[in-house]
């Protein structure tokens, strides 16, 4: 009995102890549920009546018709040469290196990122660059059998003058990647040839040109991309959906910038030691030039150093602001300003350049009550980004500009918001921290509201992602390019958007040359 | 040591506050590993790759690598889970307690607060060498070498089947 009594007393001591954390596991489940269930509350009263599209950007779409395109580069000097990537072609040097960078670098994934783009149904055939050096790369590329996509079907005859490429009626486009000063002169005569047109920015270096390459791509009814890749920047869709579904509330003021602190940045280039009289044609070269000098050690700098000079280029406005104004009229369908003024100087670089090392501009919108702020300086690394600023939140893009913002944003709700008046009563939504983040790679955007999530947003990074996969943006560009010039569709970049960019860049320009403000007449096409 | 000291087994005060720190531990790892199961963003690679020390190049070349990631992925999420349930229901703690402790010192050994070294994300105490890591490290090495499961925790069954 005694015994009996012992053995259950041991078996209800050993249940009770081998049982004794179960409860605990108990109270960890219905605290966890708890706090699901509150964070589920939190997030739907976040995101479910505000974003209505939380998806990424559709992934990247096959051609969609296989017409075989022939294309030909004008400039293939250091951009020509990544637009020619991008097409698929790169000189046999560029691929030993970067597979070398990858294989001593896993992180580096340069090498693997162009042999996993989509062959693209393009031949290079046609090379024209007044540098022989730049030319005889050119050639090589096209040579190159290490390609995403198969071999080669035929390679690149180099062509001495732009004209003589223009008349080949073997090719059906044309890249072009000269100076600025080149831009307006080569997109016509392509046009007039009937070549469909990929330019690089800032589209031309006056405003007459602007003019110019507008009316004819209109006429003649080519397909025309301007280089700004930024169009192909999934952050940038995702910024226009909540930006246009007017999360942000009524927009007073934006704020782009640039900053970059070195000489590589100032374009401060090198001089390629092979450059000299026999190798440059120099007289080409500067011939749509204002002012013309001798060959010699200077024109050798303001060869290989071009964006120093208002003679071939338009300094930070055409080479920098127009980034960033076209990622924002991208992003909130701006236009031309009405008015713009803007003043700088050199203050940095006295090297002899006569464009501004530091530049700032205003751009008026009074039909849109809105006031776009550029500042650049080329002698300080402080990073700003750029700011859309509206009464209810801002939108803050990364933390650095140029080349295009390739970087997540995070929205901040305004503790003064009136859209957002309850939400901030109550707690849930903290002026502190962002309410929607976005960073590149990411599936969808997140309705966190945490420092981490801002932390991550502004890490820039160096490519755009598609359905997760990384992906040149300038591949892309070129990709929708030859898509359009296919299906006979408008490019993301194409003449309507690119001449606001080249207006607004021409008033900006014009207003540091006469230290005035500058009206664009929308009526007579002219500047005020 | 496969088994307490008879005198912490009938020293109450001793063999509750170890059960303590198990229990509580497990609650720890189970949350974290949670956490990251339910979140659909979450992945090792921001860990990995702000990793610094002897063994950043071994956490570049996980990231570098879809496989290695998602494996690290799921290691991390399902590791920290398991080891969460088995300390805080007391079962198979010894195991239990040996992976956790092997976690926790990776986390530690990717990134270490040692002298001169800087982290990109921002980090929540002061810390000079020792950090929480290396501590919890520490104290599943203590719940290793005083396994409290077979007395408290539903190994008790299990070895009382086996004792039988």
């Amino acid at each position: 009995m005694s015994d009996k009594k012992n053995r259950t007393n041991l078996e209800r001591r050993d249940l009770l102890r081998g049982l004794a954390t179960v409860p605990v596991a108990g109270v960890f489940l219905v605290n966890l549920w708890r706090k699901m269930s509150r964070e589920k509350v939190k997030k739907a009263n976040l995101l479910s009546d505000l974003i209505k599209n939380k998806t990424a950007p559709a992934a990247v779409k096959s051609i969609s018709n296989s017409r075989h395109l022939n294309i030909g580069i004008i400039g293939y000097g250091g951009r020509g040469s990544h637009l020619i990537r991008g097409a698929g072609f790169a000189t046999k040097g560029w691929t030993e290196t970067a597979s070398e960078n990858a294989r001593k670098n896993k992180l580096n994934k340069q090498f693997e990122t162009f042999m996993s783009q989509e062959d693209l149904n393009c031949s290079l055939v046609g090379v024209c660059d007044v540098f022989d050096i730049n030319a005889e790369l050119g050639i090589n590329a096209s040579q190159n059998d290490m390609r995403p996509g198969s071999k080669p079907k035929v390679t690149a005859t180099r062509f001495q003058h732009y004209k003589d490429l223009l008349a080949n009626d073997d090719i059906d486009a044309v890249i072009i990647a000269t100076p600025d000063h080149w831009h307006s002169r080569i997109s016509i005569d392509a046009a007039k040839a009937g070549k469909h047109v990929y330019c690089e920015k800032g589209m031309t270096r006056t405003f007459d040109e602007a003019i110019d390459v507008y009316d004819a791509v209109k006429k003649t009814g080519i397909t025309f991309q301007l280089g700004h890749q930024n169009r192909q920047v999934e952050a940038n869709e995702k910024a226009r959906e909540i930006v246009q579904q007017g999360l942000l509330g009524p927009i007073n003021l934006v704020e782009i910038t640039t900053n970059r602190n070195s000489p590589w940045g100032a374009w401060v280039w090198g001089i390629h030691p092979k450059g000299n009289e026999k190798t440059i044609d120099w007289e080409t070269f500067q011939e749509p030039s204002p002012n013309k000098i001798p060959f010699g050690d200077e024109a050798l700098k303001r060869f290989f150093r071009w964006r120093c000079w208002y003679d071939y280029g338009t300094g930070l406005s055409g080479d920098l602001f127009s980034h960033d104004f076209d990622a924002m009229n991208q992003i909130m369908d701006l236009g031309i300003p009405k008015y713009a003024s803007s003043t700088g100087g050199v203050y940095f670089y006295k090297d002899g350049r006569d464009v501004p090392d530091v530049w700032n501009a205003t751009f008026e919108y009074p039909d849109k009550d809105l006031t776009l702020l550029y500042s650049a300086s080329l002698s300080s690394n402080n990073a700003r980004g750029n700011r859309i600023m509206g009464h209810d939140a801002t939108m803050q893009m990364g933390g650095q500009s140029g080349g295009g913002s390739i970087h997540g944003f995070a929205v901040t709700a305004d503790s003064e918001s009136t859209q957002y008046k309850d939400r901030l009563k109550s707690g849930i939504i903290n002026p502190d921290y962002p309410i929607f983040t976005y960073s590149p790679g990411s599936k969808e955007i997140d309705g966190v509201t945490s420092a981490t999530s801002r932390y991550f947003a502004n890490k820039g990074l160096l490519y755009t992602y598609r359905a997760g996969k990384r992906v040149d943006p300038t591949h892309l560009h070129i990709k929708d390019w030859l898509d359009s010039i296919r299906d006979g569709s408008m490019p993301k970049c194409n003449i309507d958007v690119a001449f606001h960019e080249a207006v607004a860049c021409a008033m900006a320009t014009e207003s540091y040359f006469t230290g005035r403000r500058i009206e664009w007449d929308p009526v007579n096409r002219k500047l005020i | 040591m496969s088994s307490l000291d008879i005198s912490i087994k009938e020293n109450n005060y001793q063999l509750y506050g170890l059960v303590a720190l198990r229990v509580l531990i497990g609650w720890h790892f189970l949350y974290e590993g949670i956490a990251k199961l339910i979140n659909p963003y979450w992945s090792s690679a921001a860990y990995l790759l702000d990793s610094k020390w002897i063994f950043s190049g071994l956490a570049k070349s996980i990231v570098a690598n879809p496989t290695f990631l998602t494996i690290s992925d799921y290691v991390n999420m399902w590791g920290l889970t398991i080891v969460g349930i088995s300390l805080l229901l007391g079962i198979f703690s010894k195991y239990g307690s040996l992976f956790g402790m092997a976690l926790v010192l990776s986390y530690y050994l990717f990134a270490p607060p040692l002298l001169g070294l800087e982290y990109g994300k921002p980090n929540e105490g002061s810390y000079l060498i020792v950090n929480k890591n290396l501590i919890e490290a520490c104290a599943l090495w203590v719940l290793y070498a005083f396994p409290t499961s077979p007395i408290i925790g539903l190994d008790r069954f299990i070895s009382n089947q086996k004792n039988n």
